[in-house]
């Protein structure tokens, strides 16, 4: 090993898993998934309850190590570099790789225009900030709606709106992955629609993997589709990955064929 | 089916129950009403500008105020908070982040224990380390046993404080490639501030009629005395010292200094209600 810190190669937006196992204590609650998400499109993980969707999203930007007891096993591969790896910073980490969550999560005491900028606007004056607020908002569709009212509480924002401000405070700290924690599962259909068409946008720029629980919405927005199932055990196995429209269409694992068809989960 | 002789029976013992509970509540409410009652008829014949803006008078002399006393209590819980702070809230800061393992679990017991230990108890420590020593009773070692009341409350409510901020606008923070320290003071901080003035509020209400830690450490004084280095006068200490006195119109300014405290008090506790409320009104949304 080398004294200085391990640094990834910038841009890209590759990422990849390799032999990825999570627990929680003892239990294993992901185990052995190897999977590379492919650039510049949206990946939907679907798959039961407990399947280890979530826990396997919060792998990849090192914030399942953040729960008591949690720890991982394996590699996530950042343009070729481990994430994992000893002296990787996961603060640096987590500005390459962003999360959007279940649930609209805006800061509630800083104003829109402060929760848009939140990753780094500290040093910035106000015309600076409200550059990169717009340009960010804008990507995630939402400039329009609250371009009159940036020093107000996001608190006043309708649900939806809530979660384009997440996507845009995501969006701009200009990360090349963008998570998402089954993003429109607190949100009415209107307004899905409206985060389902952004995430097709998003898609030109990021590396979007979203885990959702919706198998319609995973056929809609997704270019590739990854089917999870927890095992006797519990833990969470990768079943099969493939072109959603293969997926959907002709599944090789009959476990994924029982699954999108119905017949459980 | 249940006969009806039953039923009857179920439903008197049903409404004795509530009979009960409800004479229990009453007595409770009831009880406060008649102290405040009695302190409000007693004292407020006392109350008056010169009550609350002049020196106290020798004996014999009538008129008079407790003006140094309230400035006294002012100066002194003032000191204590700004001492109780800043160690209080890092400390629940320490708890709330890291609040697992043996060390975080023993702190808060010895917390548990310091709010229990008697405030007289507390006021002979500021005495054996800050009167003693040095050879002079001041409002400082006062200020010194104020804080020791107030930071186990001060510790564990604003420990509360910072847990009940939803985990997900922390994760929101972490998120964002922002440090754990950071995240905490930007974001989770000032989330919880107002159920943390709540804290401090309740805390600041706990301490100002407390009198047995002044006996030996503020001891009181005759002036307007504004040093902390010396001793200095307090409401809580003249209204003690007024009430056993035998003189009729000292016993109602006594009355008098009760009823200010008892205000003080209460507009605190209507404060920290108010600051409760808004910080619920936060974490719902």
């Amino acid at each position: 090993m080398t004294a200085a810190p391990p640094t990834i190669a910038p841009a890209g937006g590759a990422l990849a898993t390799d032999d990825l196992s999570a627990y929680y204590g003892t239990l294993e609650a992901v185990g052995n998934v190897s999977i590379a998400f492919r650039r510049k499109s949206v990946t939907a993980l679907i798959g039961p309850s407990g399947c280890g969707k979530t826990t396997l999203l919060r792998c990849l930007n090192r914030l399942h190590e953040l729960t008591f007891d949690a720890c991982v096993s394996g590699r996530v591969l950042l343009e070729d570099c481990d994430i994992y790896e000893w002296g990787m910073d996961p603060m640096a980490i987590r500005r390459r790789i962003g999360m959007v969550f279940q649930r609209p999560n805006p800061f509630p005491t800083l104003s829109i225009l402060d929760n848009a900028v939140a990753c780094g606007g500290r040093r910035l004056n106000r015309r600076a900030k409200i550059e990169v607020a717009e340009r960010a908002l804008r990507a995630a569709a939402l400039w329009d709606e609250v371009k009159d009212k940036l020093t107000r509480s996001p608190l006043q924002l309708s649900g939806g709106q809530q979660q384009r401000l997440c996507i845009a405070r995501a969006v701009a700290a200009e990360p090349e992955v963008l998570l998402m924690d089954e993003p429109t599962a607190s949100l009415d259909p209107i307004a899905t629609a409206v985060i389902e068409e952004l995430m097709a946008r998003l898609a030109e720029r990021f590396t979007i993997v979203a885990v959702t629980h919706n198998m319609q919405q995973a056929a809609r927005v997704s270019d590739v589709t990854a089917f999870m199932l927890a095992d006797a055990d519990g833990t969470g196995r990768l079943i099969e990955v493939d072109d959603t429209a293969k997926l959907f269409t002709k599944p090789s694992d009959p476990r994924t064929e029982d699954y999108i068809t119905g017949r459980f989960g | 089916m249940i006969g009806t002789a039953r039923l009857h029976r179920r439903r008197v013992s049903a409404s004795l129950g509530t009979a009960v509970t409800l004479l229990c509540a009453l007595l409770c409410a009831g009880a406060l009403l008649v102290i405040l009652g009695y302190v409000v008829v007693q004292g407020i014949g006392s109350v008056n500008r010169a009550f609350l803006t002049q020196l106290p008078h020798p004996v014999g002399v009538p008129g008079g105020g407790v003006g140094n006393g309230i400035l006294g209590t002012v100066i002194i819980i003032a000191i204590a908070t700004a001492m109780a702070v800043p160690v209080g809230l890092l400390t629940a800061i320490y708890l709330a982040l890291f609040g697992r393992g043996t060390v975080p679990e023993t702190l808060r017991f010895l917390s548990d224990v310091l709010s229990g230990v008697p405030s007289i108890a507390i006021g002979l420590f500021a005495y054996t380390i800050l009167v003693a020593p040095l050879k002079h009773f001041s409002a400082f070692s006062a200020s010194f046993a104020f804080m020791m009341l107030m930071l186990p409350l001060l510790v564990r409510t604003s420990e509360q404080a910072i847990r009940s901020v939803p985990q997900t606008v922390r994760e929101g923070a972490l998120a964002l490639g922002m440090s754990n320290f950071r995240a905490t003071m930007r974001i989770v901080l000032p989330t919880a501030r107002p159920a943390i003035i709540t804290a401090l509020l309740l805390a600041i209400a706990r301490v100002t009629g407390e009198t047995a830690p002044l006996l030996f450490t503020a001891f009181g004084s005759q002036f307007w005395e504004t040093n902390p280095n010396r001793p200095m006068a307090v409401l809580a200490l003249q209204v003690f010292n007024y009430a056993i006195s035998p003189y009729a119109n000292w016993q109602a300014q006594a009355w008098g200094g009760a009823l200010l405290l008892i205000l003080a008090v209460l507009i605190l506790s209507l404060g920290a209600r108010y600051m409760l409320r808004q910080a619920s009104r936060r974490l719902e949304s």
